[in-house]
């Protein structure tokens, strides 16, 4: 968003020249100039955090520059920014330094072809994969992963525990978001890997919805989803390694790396599986706000004074 | 411009009729939300503003409501029906929103068509003797259709716009591509969908336009040329109106 | 209704942005739409060639304009400037109509009186016509500025953040509270700048003020209603 504001300021300055040319008859253009370059300048004290529009990620990135605030850094938040294809550029050209991130998807991301798809495998590829201004610091146990979830009843009656199960069931619709059709562990995956044959419904938002209710069997649900346990759900296992592992992992400017890497290698390392889930449903379920939820997480966690 | 070219390529490939988004389904999904919402709010608005044009009661009334109810974001409003109505029936959350958003141009165009007709014309029709309904059946209403045509035309606009932002909460139509491009970025889809779109778009108007000409009964496009002569420039901006 | 205590600099934060994001588009409309709108009205030929154009864009859904239009001026699809454009061509595509409208509504009869008492072209069209057509002008600006604030929204889809990411985030999260409230400030800020726009316009057109208003008003109201705008 901040490539965004940058460049609302130069439309609004735009309509601000415009206005004057057309009132005063006289314009001068560089008023623009030092705007646009302010954003990508290397400050060495304030730490600008960002966050993808997840509301689960901007919790962690919440907690990550609390954090830094209680470590005696300068932060500055640019949360919600919409998706990678925006992100990256701007953590590539320094206009934000730290991001939570997930091992696999960003791999993917970098290297759609990749073949990795261990937690240890992913983590090691990174770090390869990223352009050379970027770095990682220490991937979290916690993760948020696509996994294939089906309900407790249909597990039970088909006697499902892993995908490899699902085998020979006839009539069997996958639901999950639209570009789910297209990726590698989609529909064609399931089919490849495991002899799978399913359809496939674009559920978007909806997919847990469709699943309890029947219109799918199969859905495609973020790990770290608090529905899998509400909604009473099985995730089924992946022997095959169909899905890549995705930690979370904190995405950062490698000039800064050093700086930060104590302080957020610890909350890391405190941020469990477990835990990630519980903070999503504190959001969900107790609508806090990630403010407010971080501040907790880190006190409990020892973090604060 | 070489993405245009990929992104016609995408609307030929034989691919499109193939897989799991099928071109000829998703554009049926998109015209019968369209015509489905269309019928149901013509169905209420009209007869409503029918009411409010013969009567001239309610009128501030509904230019308030209608002013209002452009303010409302469509998308926002989807989603707000969807949570009121169940995340499974999210279609019926779909047709409701797009009736709602139809009803305000569909009202308009009802009321304000037999508004602009003339008061002496309504005048002459009571003193021969009609009855209300006969000036209601026989001379509002055919005098009213162009107008009515225009507010069913921008209504019809409203729904396949919005319809396009359907496809987020699962209910496909032809905005799924371009759901389904961005997180991929696979550009030539998006802008061949997007392309896709916008023709419909432009078709749907076309074909409401052609109808609009259709109604002008014959009387009223003599009656035009000798009004222009007269200074009547309330009567004048009336007539231009229907053909945007 | 807990999401609204907990959440009110959010909501703070994304009104304000969403106020930033609709404005650029407003004034420019505005300004392109006035000598747009007065070629169509002057010449004949102008006039059908860019009432289609215009009528044509306007037909375009929004989520479709934000995606065909970053090829064609070359900036990223996720781009602010695309969005500001696309809200652009909207806003002219509604007031380039009402202004030619507005100046065809000066009564032929003022306008002969203007030239017979020596007024040159320029100076009759800002000092008399211009004036004149300002009601009918205000009202194409204020359905306008109303649509583009509706719009904003949908911007969300392509990254560009607004009132629209509690449509999104609300969603997600399954909190009516946050959508009911986006919905509920993207009508408060229409008609905030509605309301703002009506201002200026009793400002800058006393004469326009209640009493004399009656008829005025009238045709102002109806033009843009039969015109139909609102969101794509």
């Amino acid at each position: 968003m901040f490539a965004a504001r940058n460049k609302g300021r130069l439309a609004l300055g735009a309509v601000a020249v415009g206005a004057s040319l057309a009132l005063a008859g006289c314009a001068s253009g560089d008023p623009l100039a030092p705007d646009s370059e302010g954003g990508s300048g290397e400050s060495n004290e304030t730490i600008v955090v960002g966050s993808q529009a997840y509301y689960s990620n901007e919790i962690i990135a919440e907690i990550y520059a609390q954090a830094l605030e209680n470590a005696g850094f300068d932060v500055e938040r640019e949360f919600q920014i919409g998706q990678r294809d925006a992100y990256l550029p701007a953590l590539e050209n320094g206009e934000v330094d730290l991001f939570p991130e997930y091992t696999g998807n960003l791999l993917q991301f970098y290297d759609a072809e990749t073949t990795a798809t261990t937690s240890d495998e992913v983590y090691a590829e990174l770090a390869d994969a990223l352009p050379e201004n970027l770095t990682v610091l220490d991937q979290s146990p916690a993760t948020d992963q696509d996994s294939y979830n089906v309900t407790a009843d249909f597990a039970e009656e088909n006697d499902v525990e892993s995908i490899a199960d699902l085998a020979g069931i006839e009539g069997l619709t996958l639901g999950g978001n639209a570009e789910l059709a297209e990726r590698p562990y989609g529909p064609s995956g399931l089919e490849s890997v495991y002899g799978v044959t399913v359809d496939f419904q674009a559920t978007g938002d909806t997919t847990v919805e469709a699943l309890t209710e029947g219109t799918i069997e199969i859905a495609n649900v973020y790990s770290a989803d608090p529905r899998i346990q509400t909604q009473d759900l099985v995730t089924l296992d992946d022997p095959e390694g169909l899905f890549l592992a995705s930690n979370v992992v904190p995405l950062v400017n490698a000039e800064i790396a050093d700086d930060i890497a104590d302080v957020i290698n610890e909350v890391s390392a405190a941020l469990t599986p477990e835990g990630l889930v519980a903070l999503n449903v504190q959001s969900t379920e107790d609508e806090l706000s990630s403010e407010d939820i971080a501040t907790q997480w880190l006190e409990e966690n020892g973090f604060s004074e | 411009m070489n993405l245009f070219t990929e992104a016609i390529d995408w609307i030929f490939s034989a691919e499109r009729f193939q897989g799991y988004n099928p071109l000829g389904l998703r554009l049926g999904e998109h015209l019968w939300f369209t015509f489905l919402s269309l019928l149901l709010a013509a169905a209420i608005a009209i007869p409503l503003g029918y009411l409010i044009g013969h009567t001239g009661k309610g009128r501030n009334l509904a230019v308030g409501i209608s002013g209002a109810a452009r303010a409302l974001p469509s998308f926002g409003l989807i989603v707000l029906l969807v949570l009121i109505v169940g995340v499974t029936r999210a279609p019926a959350a779909a047709v409701i929103s797009f009736v709602l958003l139809a009803i305000p141009s569909i009202l308009a165009g009802a009321y304000s068509g037999l508004e602009a007709i003339d008061r002496r014309v309504i005048d002459s029709a009571r003193a021969m003797g009609m009855t209300e309904w006969q000036i209601l059946w026989k001379v509002e209403i055919p005098l009213g259709l162009p107008l009515l045509i225009g507010g069913l035309r921008s209504g019809a606009l409203q729904i396949v716009a919005t319809a396009t932002l359907a496809a987020y909460i699962g209910l496909g139509g032809l905005g799924i591509y371009i759901f389904e491009g961005l997180p991929l970025r696979d550009y030539p889809q998006m802008l061949g969908s997007a392309i896709l779109i916008a023709a419909l778009a432009l078709l749907l108007d076309a074909l409401f336009a052609i109808l609009q000409q259709f109604v002008v009964p014959r009387g009223v496009t003599a009656g035009r040329v000798r009004d222009d002569r007269a200074t009547s420039t309330r009567r004048r901006a009336v007539a231009g109106t229907p053909a945007e | 209704m807990n999401w609204v205590w907990n959440n009110l600099d959010l909501i703070g934060e994304l009104t304000l942005e969403h106020i930033r994001l609709s404005i650029p588009p407003i004034l420019l409309g505005f300004l392109i739409s006035i000598p747009l709108g007065f070629l169509a009205y002057r010449f004949k030929l102008t006039r059908g060639l860019l009432l289609t154009v215009a009528g044509l864009l306007y037909t375009i859904p929004s989520l479709a304009l934000f995606v065909i239009l970053p090829p064609i001026i070359g900036v990223s699809y996720l781009s602010e400037v695309n969005i500001t454009i696309a809200l652009t061509i909207y806003a002219v595509a509604i007031m380039a109509r009402s202004v030619a409208d507005a100046l065809g509504s000066v009564d032929p009869a003022v306008r002969q009186s203007a030239t017979a008492v020596g007024f040159s072209s320029w100076r009759r069209f800002w000092q008399v016509e211009f004036p004149l057509a300002g009601p009918v002008i205000l009202a194409g600006l204020r359905v306008a500025s109303v649509s583009t604030v509706s719009l904003v929204t949908v911007g969300i889809f392509i990254g560009i953040e607004s009132l629209g990411y509690l449509f999104t985030n609300g969603l997600q999260r399954r909190i009516f509270a946050e959508v009911l409230t986006g919905v509920v400030m993207t009508v408060i800020v229409a008609l905030l700048i509605d309301a703002i726009l009506v201002l200026i316009g009793r400002l800058l057109m006393p004469w326009t003020n209640p009493g004399t208003r009656r008829s005025a008003n009238r045709t102002a109201t109806q033009l843009p209603l039969a015109q139909g705008g609102g969101a794509r």
